[in-house]
């Protein structure tokens, strides 16, 4: 870290992303939050740095290259180019179909504090001047688990790319199927996986970018079906929660299981890709797929 | 028809010892069956039985997973808990099936797919993922049916389906009714209370759109009477197999799209 970084004005703090290990925020009046904490401790090396640093740095952990959990919107702005956005069935939000006990004030409580309706935003933009339709889960958001929402925007997405042409590019998270929605949930990994199926006999390309943590119902679904499947360093991917793992085969597991790199050596991957050059190669891979740059914004990306 | 049981008194009748499982059901369903081993990528996963038969003198592809009737069976096929070479034989079983133009009769078994490191080594998540994506383009008739528990992506893995038919006793969970208690309360020992809550009978999931037809079980559950079950599901494939034969296959996958694009409850503004 350079000396003069340390003097650096910093941004609104209480905007920040990932939270610290320590109690979340929490509003004690009107407007006023408790600022987070002013050091970064990695969950993966328990390193610490700051917190301004840290966020400098993409959010990732400078001693590991553990790449932290962001917002949705955060991704966003640096994925997309800049006031490309337009975003897709923002106004979808959760029903309770098995009448579960508090779910609509969980879910009341997380759109007032994460600033979103649900646990994905999906909408079109474009990325190094390439058109393309965009999701990305946001693991604030009650682990970015998979409801009827999420399955249904996640499908209209695809939808859309299929009837504009476009490619689609999916930042996955998730802890997997909503359970608070039972069955239902169950089946938006057969909707969204059908989704897919679709696009993708239309000949239109489809990049998964897994980041941390993508589990459960979303990697036996969508996830696991991109053309071309990045992974961010050192996240966390796999099918059954490690702790079911353990209890089931009653036997410690190696550090590295169900990482990225895992992944990847067990061939689920086709790269681990560092945040700061995800847009650079999310545009070599539109550029190999016959897209051309600077179509009609919406539609005709090819 | 019988008895409005609760679900946890169905979860009690499809655990009771003597339920028949798809060891009873294959000889007396299928004629001529053959038995088909392997994913032809890593290995032969005893969890799920596939293989080829006919059912009233047509020929039909079928994929079950594996109940043991013991526990000598059971350590056999793991519980009914399939790894991913399970799931790729049973799709290697459904291309075959789309080429040679026969109906998919898939028997649903399982409490989930099996959680370990090997089953994650192999792609656990990825067999599953490539499953719904296929079958839901497979051009060819697919109707599932659940015979007991039908557990998770494990079970759903073998349910993108044309048509989803259930025993009456059966269950069809997100996840079973004891981890649903686990994850959401950390308290196991509500598994009743969550089996309860979570919607996961026949006629439920009738009522969700998520299934189409429930086939009868005897008084008391099929082990009362498994020749009478088995009447009862054989019938109910007579009906199936030719009605959704008869149906164009562009149509027939655009309905299957359909049942599972409109399944969802949510609101818009």
């Amino acid at each position: 870290m350079a000396l003069e970084d340390l003097f650096k004005v910093v941004k609104d703090r209480s905007k920040a992303d990932v939270k610290p290990k320590e109690p979340k925020a929490k509003k004690t009046g009107p407007g006023v939050e408790i600022p987070q904490g002013l050091l970064f401790k990695c969950p993966r090396c328990g390193s610490v740095s700051y917190r301004d640093d840290f966020e400098r740095n993409k959010s990732v952990c400078g001693s590991c290259n553990y790449h932290a959990r962001i917002s949705a919107r955060t991704r966003l702005e640096m994925t997309a180019d800049k006031d490309t956005f337009t975003e897709l069935d923002a106004g979808l939000t959760s029903m309770n179909p098995i009448d579960f006990p508090g779910y609509e004030a969980k879910i009341a409580s997380l759109r007032e504090s994460c600033g979103i309706n649900e646990a994905i935003i999906t909408g079109v933009c474009r990325i190094h001047r390439y058109n393309t339709v965009i999701g990305i889960m946001d693991s604030n958001f009650m682990m970015a688990s998979m409801g009827s929402v999420v399955g249904e925007k996640i499908t209209r997405a695809f939808e859309y790319a299929t009837e504009h042409e476009l490619p689609v590019v999916l930042f996955t998270a998730s802890g997997g199927a909503r359970m608070q929605e039972g069955i239902i949930s169950l089946m938006q990994m057969a909707k969204t996986s059908g989704a897919v199926a679709r696009h993708s006999a239309a000949g239109q390309l489809y990049v998964t970018v897994m980041t941390d943590p993508t589990t459960g119902g979303v990697t036996a679904s969508f996830a696991s079906l991109g053309d071309i499947i990045i992974a961010e360093p050192k996240v966390l991917i796999g099918f059954a929660g490690r702790r079911v793992i353990q209890d089931t085969i009653k036997q410690q597991l190696p550090d590295d299981f169900q990482s990225a790199e895992f992944m990847l050596e067990n061939g689920f991957v086709d790269m681990i890709v560092e945040r700061k050059n995800m847009r650079s190669t999310l545009s070599k891979v539109f550029r190999t797929h016959n897209y051309t740059r600077d179509g009609d914004y919406v539609g005709g990306g090819r | 028809m019988m008895n409005d049981l609760t679900a946890t008194e169905r979860l009690a009748v499809i655990r009771m010892k003597g339920r028949p499982t798809v060891r009873d059901y294959i000889p007396a369903l299928f004629g001529n069956f053959l038995e088909l081993h392997g994913d032809r990528h890593y290995g032969d996963d005893a969890a799920i039985i596939g293989g080829v038969g006919t059912f009233g003198g047509k020929p039909v592809t079928i994929i079950a997973q594996v109940k043991g009737r013991n526990l000598e069976e059971n350590k056999r096929s793991n519980f009914s808990m399939p790894h991913p070479e399970g799931y790729r034989k049973a799709l290697r079983l459904a291309k075959q099936a789309e080429k040679f133009h026969r109906p998919v009769i898939c028997l649903v078994d399982t409490p989930g797919a099996f959680c370990g490191i090997e089953a994650e080594k192999r792609g656990q998540g990825e067999a599953i993922a490539r499953n719904l994506m296929e079958f839901m383009t497979l051009k060819t008739p697919v109707i599932s049916i659940v015979l007991g528990e039908g557990g998770s992506g494990g079970a759903l893995a073998l349910a993108v389906c044309d048509e989803l038919a259930m025993l009456e006793n059966a269950l069809y969970s997100v996840i079973s009714p004891r981890g649903f208690a686990s994850i959401l309360w950390k308290d196991a020992s509500r598994e009743s209370e969550a089996a309860e809550l979570m919607k996961i009978t026949a006629e439920d999931l009738v009522k969700f759109g998520v299934c189409e037809h429930i086939i009868d079980e005897p008084d008391g559950g099929a082990h009362n009477d498994p020749a009478l079950t088995i009447q009862n599901i054989s019938d109910y494939l007579a009906d199936a197999i030719p009605r959704l034969s008869a149906v164009d296959t562009d149509k027939l996958l655009e309905r299957r799209y359909e049942k599972f694009r409109k399944i969802g409850v949510f609101a818009e503004s």
